[in-house]
């Protein structure tokens, strides 16, 4: 017998169910709490650099939408820095959460995002990754919460030089990670469950 | 812990281990038949951008958002069910503390009914029961609601199948690579081993490390039983190596 490592282990995942939104969007459902559901809103005052939205839609591999998900972005500001507490590089932007939660529309289950262009963070290994958005998907049906990442069709440059796009064996999904530009300062990201457009999820 | 033994540079996320974690497609769990990838998971390792997260700060909380027994209810009325206690604590795969994680929770009522416009179960609603809570763990990652048992409740899966009751809990740790969602049961429930959510998990460790015990050490005599579970989100690595420029 060798001594006993000791780690625990990770809470096993379970589906959000039909009612994640009682949880994390009471507001939202009708349920009227805490002054507000956390992440409507990312931004707190006047922030720097390019204002964007995000629209997007969650379809399921039957292609209907799906209206009782929730997704989650995460992302630094326009310098590259995140609003973290264990972001060592520098201050970020003050006026700017990096961080939001859309339950989407009530009818046609569409989510926005009022946010900002991401700059530039750094690869492990010191390398640039191109500008990009995480963000996490979770609904009844899917029992452990979805990763993935929006990263910008017009950024085709810093793109061609991501560390993780250009290691993706299967070149021709990679278009499922593009938010697509729609207008001055609109983008959209649609995410497919699965089917033939399935969105990259990532295990990271 | 010593600030000697402290690496002061901490490594990327252990993988979630998917030997561990429920499977995408889980056919008993009808839902997940066409809401489940079936391409591969893309691996790499955590960034920058999985490392972080919002700090959620207490400042944040009212005194009331983690007793779901008086958050909606009417001044002088509390919700109708028996009264309990559910405490823990959010630790990391090292075993350490997670001090200032975000729990946000969810649940039915007594009756087993959600206060949702698409909720048709015909048990009422409680006017006193919102069924939403929220917390943020101590220094140490303790934390402690006050709510209702919830009841158990059918749903339209099978022709006859019954959640076991069960609080649903949102977990916000420090980094986005940790982000959970998970489930609570309650011990000796004879619906967990015939839930096909709950069918999801890959062994009975894993039903155990859902299942919150009777903790009548912490039960308030005359007043609250208590029960205890305990959250683990994923650890990090602590080294004092760098990654070599080749390495991935």
């Amino acid at each position: 017998m060798a001594q006993k490592l000791n780690y625990l282990r990770e809470s096993p995942s379970q589906t959000g169910g039909p009612y994640v939104h009682i949880g994390c969007t009471p507001n939202f459902t009708g349920i009227g709490m805490y002054g507000g559901d956390l992440g409507t809103s990312m931004k707190t005052g006047p922030v720097q650099g390019t204002e964007i939205s995000i629209k997007g839609t969650v379809f399921d591999g039957t292609g209907t939408p799906l209206r009782d998900a929730m997704i989650e972005i995460w992302q630094p500001d326009a310098a590259g820095l995140f609003p973290s507490a264990n972001e060592t590089r520098g201050t970020a932007d003050p006026h700017f959460t990096g961080w939001g939660r859309s339950p989407g529309d009530m009818e046609t289950g569409e989510f926005t995002f009022e946010t900002v262009k991401p700059g530039a963070v750094p690869f492990p290994d010191g390398r640039m990754q191109a500008p990009h958005i995480n963000a996490w998907i979770v609904a009844r049906g899917i029992n452990v919460g979805l990763h993935t990442r929006i990263y910008f069709e017009d950024e085709a440059e810093a793109n061609v030089t991501d560390p993780i796009l250009t290691r993706i064996e299967h070149q021709n999904r990679i278009p499922t990670l593009l938010a697509k530009p729609e207008g001055v300062g609109s983008y959209r990201f649609d995410i497919h469950l699965q089917g033939p457009l399935e969105t990259i999820f990532f295990d990271m | 812990m010593s600030a000697q033994n402290t690496p002061t540079r901490q490594g990327g996320f252990f993988p979630r281990d998917r030997t561990w974690q429920p499977d995408a497609l889980t056919p008993s769990y009808k839902t997940s038949v066409k809401r489940s990838p079936q391409a591969a998971l893309l691996s790499f390792p955590t960034t920058l951008s999985e490392e972080t997260a919002p700090l959620f700060g207490h400042g944040l909380l009212g005194k009331l958002d983690n007793d779901l027994i008086h958050n909606f209810a009417k001044a002088g009325e509390s919700a109708i069910g028996p009264r309990i206690i559910v405490h823990g604590r959010v630790l990391d795969e090292n075993g350490r503390g997670v001090p200032d994680a975000l729990l946000e929770v969810w649940q039915a009522n007594a009756g087993g009914r959600y206060r949702h416009k698409k909720e048709s179960y015909l048990a009422p609603l409680d006017p006193n029961f919102g069924g939403c809570g929220r917390a943020i763990t101590g220094e140490d990652g303790s934390y402690e609601l006050a709510t209702i048992q919830p009841g158990p409740y059918p749903w339209p899966n099978g022709p006859n199948d019954w959640r076991p009751a069960h609080i649903h809990f949102s977990i916000f740790g420090h980094s986005f690579a940790q982000r959970l969602i998970t489930q609570m049961y309650f011990e000796g429930d004879p619906h967990i081993k015939l839930c096909p959510i709950v069918g999801v998990l890959k062994s009975q460790d894993a039903v155990d490390a859902l299942t919150a015990p009777l903790d009548m050490n912490r039960t308030v005599p005359m007043d609250s039983r208590a029960f205890k579970f305990d959250i683990v989100l994923r650890g990090r690595r602590q080294s004092y190596f760098e990654n070599r420029p080749e390495g991935l």
